[in-house]
């Protein structure tokens, strides 16, 4: 990447400076294959593969315990694998020492030595490469810029607040031009706001240094809104990896369905790949049964709610669909929620717009419909 | 055209706030009366009377004489050993009592091994006097059960004349200044952050590196400040070495007793002064650098 264009990049952030002074990453491939980790009898890592493309950022997203951060610790050198390979460039580095991986790797938090300043933290790794004083000055100096600190760089950890602290983690881990960057739940111990501006901030100085990153995470949004791919683990191995729209919008699984974003379970009878739910037909996703009793998982926003003829708002029912009770809504910005009950006790959540929750009322009935859009089905609980 | 009224800013603040800060106030100090009283009658008081004792001759006049008498061979011999056994009995302390102390984090938090051994040293750390110097006669004296045993097994004849000694004192002293150190280096080995090894590995740092360059520094105030503490602690002691030593005063607190109990010569009591006043300052200049190193060290690990 031209320096020209990460000062074209740069520039649409106001608070950090140019980045024209700092070199450029060359993207590496990074390749683990069937990792396998126990601790004691809890298989944290499960015979997993994960490839890493060249420049590209793969989110590792998992709940707690899901083997995400094992991983990654694998992969940085900090954990020792029972089996499995490990390549960057091409070149098996499942043996050698984490000093000499050539990683840069930020934190949760607290990482930042605290009896150095931000710039003598931007500076060890390069003093440990043997880089002369005006020279490590010069790069820790390029990368606090790079990350908006400059004008923090003589102050101690103590002085800083979470987020620039976590600002001069990123700073260290990249002024070593590291050929993979590996980022540890950096954001989690932040509060919202600073964790969506740096998050922003880490995806633009990746983009714009094209470096290899792992981003291991628990927090879906987090994990679409930065990912060039999403990898989505459970019990030590990835069950789906792939762009944020494919996973969101066609998972292969019940756990991915059901941890990316929220899903209604709800009964139906396959055939033809399609599912007959709520009287309604919903075409099914590949990977479906395709015929028999199902529980088809559908996205709330592919749910739509008509008022019915007993409410104030207007009537528009529609035949063939099936009715229910409004009994909570919520208000979550441009869009809303509101939760249907059917008459068999079935609690179905519904997307709609803010305009549309405000008019909603506890104790109306509603016609439920259900789009057009391709769902997942799986076998029925207890099948 | 919008304009802007700058209203006054009130002239005062509530004040029903301001009387209820200040009833609080007085009543938290209220409540530490009788701390300082006692700190009063327990220690300005009395090191009022030894810093006035120590300029005044017997008869109540101001004197150099008493300030004097600490040049003399016997008074400089005995600070002389009084440091020397502080400063050893304090460095082996800091360095087993360090070890222990990284040895207890490395191991599982809350593991029943860390929670004996510090109940253990909590214990310990407070253990002297008669009781520990009778400890050592039983075990180590003439009659001790490891002298009988060497006397039995190996043939080997050991009087245990050597516990009444300075370095019998020396041996006798680590046994409390070890778990003190544990006590007191525990929480700051405890605020080493294992990130900070890791952050060190991944910048391409080896465990050398690590330690030279990161948790060395960042314990070494920690390690010094103990280090003074456990040098105070030992300087300053005086039961275990009285109930070991009856023949001689070899080191100051010893030596200050001798003078107060001296019986031929009244006028060594202001000597005792003198004595004290020279523990209090080499006690004070201690302290004072501990407070310093544990400032800094509470700025980077607290």
């Amino acid at each position: 990447m031209s320096a020209a264009r990460m000062e074209t990049a740069g520039a649409g952030t106001a608070a950090i400076g140019t980045v024209a002074s700092v070199a450029p990453a060359h993207g590496v491939l990074v390749e683990l294959r069937d990792l396998r980790r126990s601790f004691g009898t809890v298989r944290a890592l499960d015979g997993m593969d994960l490839t890493i493309n060249p420049g590209e950022l793969v989110v590792l997203l998992g709940p707690s315990g899901c083997g995400k951060t094992t991983a990654l610790r694998v992969l940085a050198g900090l954990e020792d694998a029972d089996s499995g390979r490990i390549t960057v460039d091409g070149r098996d580095i499942s043996s050698v020492p984490t000093s000499k991986r050539d990683m840069g790797m930020v934190f949760q938090a607290y990482s930042l030595f605290p009896h150095m300043t931000a710039l003598q933290n931007v500076e060890f790794g390069l003093t440990l490469r043997g880089k002369g004083s005006a020279e490590r000055r010069r790069i820790a100096g390029n990368y606090l810029e790079l990350v908006g600190l400059s004008e923090q760089a003589g102050r101690y950890a103590r002085q800083l607040s979470g987020g620039q602290q976590q600002r001069v983690a990123l700073a260290r881990a990249l002024a070593i031009e590291p050929k993979v960057l590996l980022l540890d739940e950096p954001l989690s111990a932040l509060d919202a706001k600073v964790r969506v501006q740096l998050r922003d901030e880490i995806r633009r100085i990746q983009l714009e240094l094209g470096i290899t990153t792992l981003f291991v995470t628990h927090d879906q949004e987090e994990a679409l809104a930065v990912a060039d791919r999403v990898g989505v683990m459970w019990e030590g191995r990835i069950q789906q990896i792939a762009s944020p729209a494919e996973l969101y919008t066609a998972p292969v699984n019940k756990f991915v369905a059901e941890f990316v974003g929220l899903s209604n379970p709800l009964p139906g009878t396959a055939s033809e790949g399609a599912a007959t739910v709520l009287g309604q037909r919903v075409p099914l996703l590949p990977g479906s049964p395709q015929s028999g009793s199902v529980t088809v998982l559908v996205r709330p926003e592919a749910v739509t709610l008509v008022p019915g003829p007993d409410s104030a708002v207007g009537t528009d029912a529609r035949s063939g669909s099936v009715a229910g009770t409004i009994v909570g809504t919520s208000f979550l910005g441009a869009t809303g929620r509101a939760q249907v009950r059917l008459t068999d006790g079935t609690l179905i959540i519904a997307q709609i717009a803010s305009a549309e929750v405000a008019v909603l009322r506890v104790g109306e009935t509603v016609d439920i419909r259900l789009e057009q859009v391709p769902a997942l089905a799986v076998a029925p609980r207890g099948a | 055209m919008t304009t802007t009224i700058d209203t006054p800013a009130p002239v005062s603040a509530p004040r029903p706030a301001r009387r209820g800060h200040g009833w609080r106030s007085a009543r938290s100090a209220i409540g530490t009366i009788p701390f300082f009283g006692y700190v009063a009658v327990f220690l300005i008081i009395p090191t009022a009377i030894v810093v006035i004792g120590a300029f005044r001759a017997p008869g109540g006049a101001f004197s150099w004489v008493n300030i004097k008498a600490l040049g003399t061979s016997t008074v400089i011999g005995a600070f002389v050993s009084s440091v020397v056994l502080s400063a050893v009995t304090a460095a082996i302390g800091a360095v087993f009592g360090g070890l222990l102390a990284y040895v207890l984090v490395t191991g599982r938090p809350g593991s029943i091994s860390r929670r004996i051994v510090t109940a253990v040293c909590s214990v310990l750390a407070q253990f002297g006097g008669v009781m520990l110097a009778f400890a050592f006669i039983a075990t180590l004296g003439q009659a001790g059960m490891i002298s009988n045993l060497l006397r039995d097994w190996l043939g080997v004849e050991t009087t245990g004349a050597y516990l009444y000694t300075v370095p019998g004192l020396i041996l006798v002293y680590t046994y409390f200044q070890i778990p003190l150190m544990v006590i007191v280096f525990l929480p700051a080995v405890d605020g080493i952050r294992a990130q900070w090894r890791e952050a060190t590995e991944t910048l391409g740092g080896s465990t050398w590196v690590y330690w030279r360059r990161v948790a060395g520094p960042l314990l070494a105030p920690a390690f010094l400040g103990s280090l003074l503490l456990l040098f105070a602690n030992a300087f300053s002691a005086y039961a275990t070495a009285a109930a070991l030593i009856t023949q001689s005063n070899p080191i100051v607190p010893l030596q200050i007793s001798g003078a107060i109990t001296n019986e031929v010569n009244v006028g060594h009591a202001d000597l005792a002064k003198s004595l004290a006043l020279g523990m209090v300052v080499i006690v004070a200049i201690v302290m004072w650098l501990y407070a310093l190193l544990q400032k800094r060290t509470a700025k980077w690990l607290g």
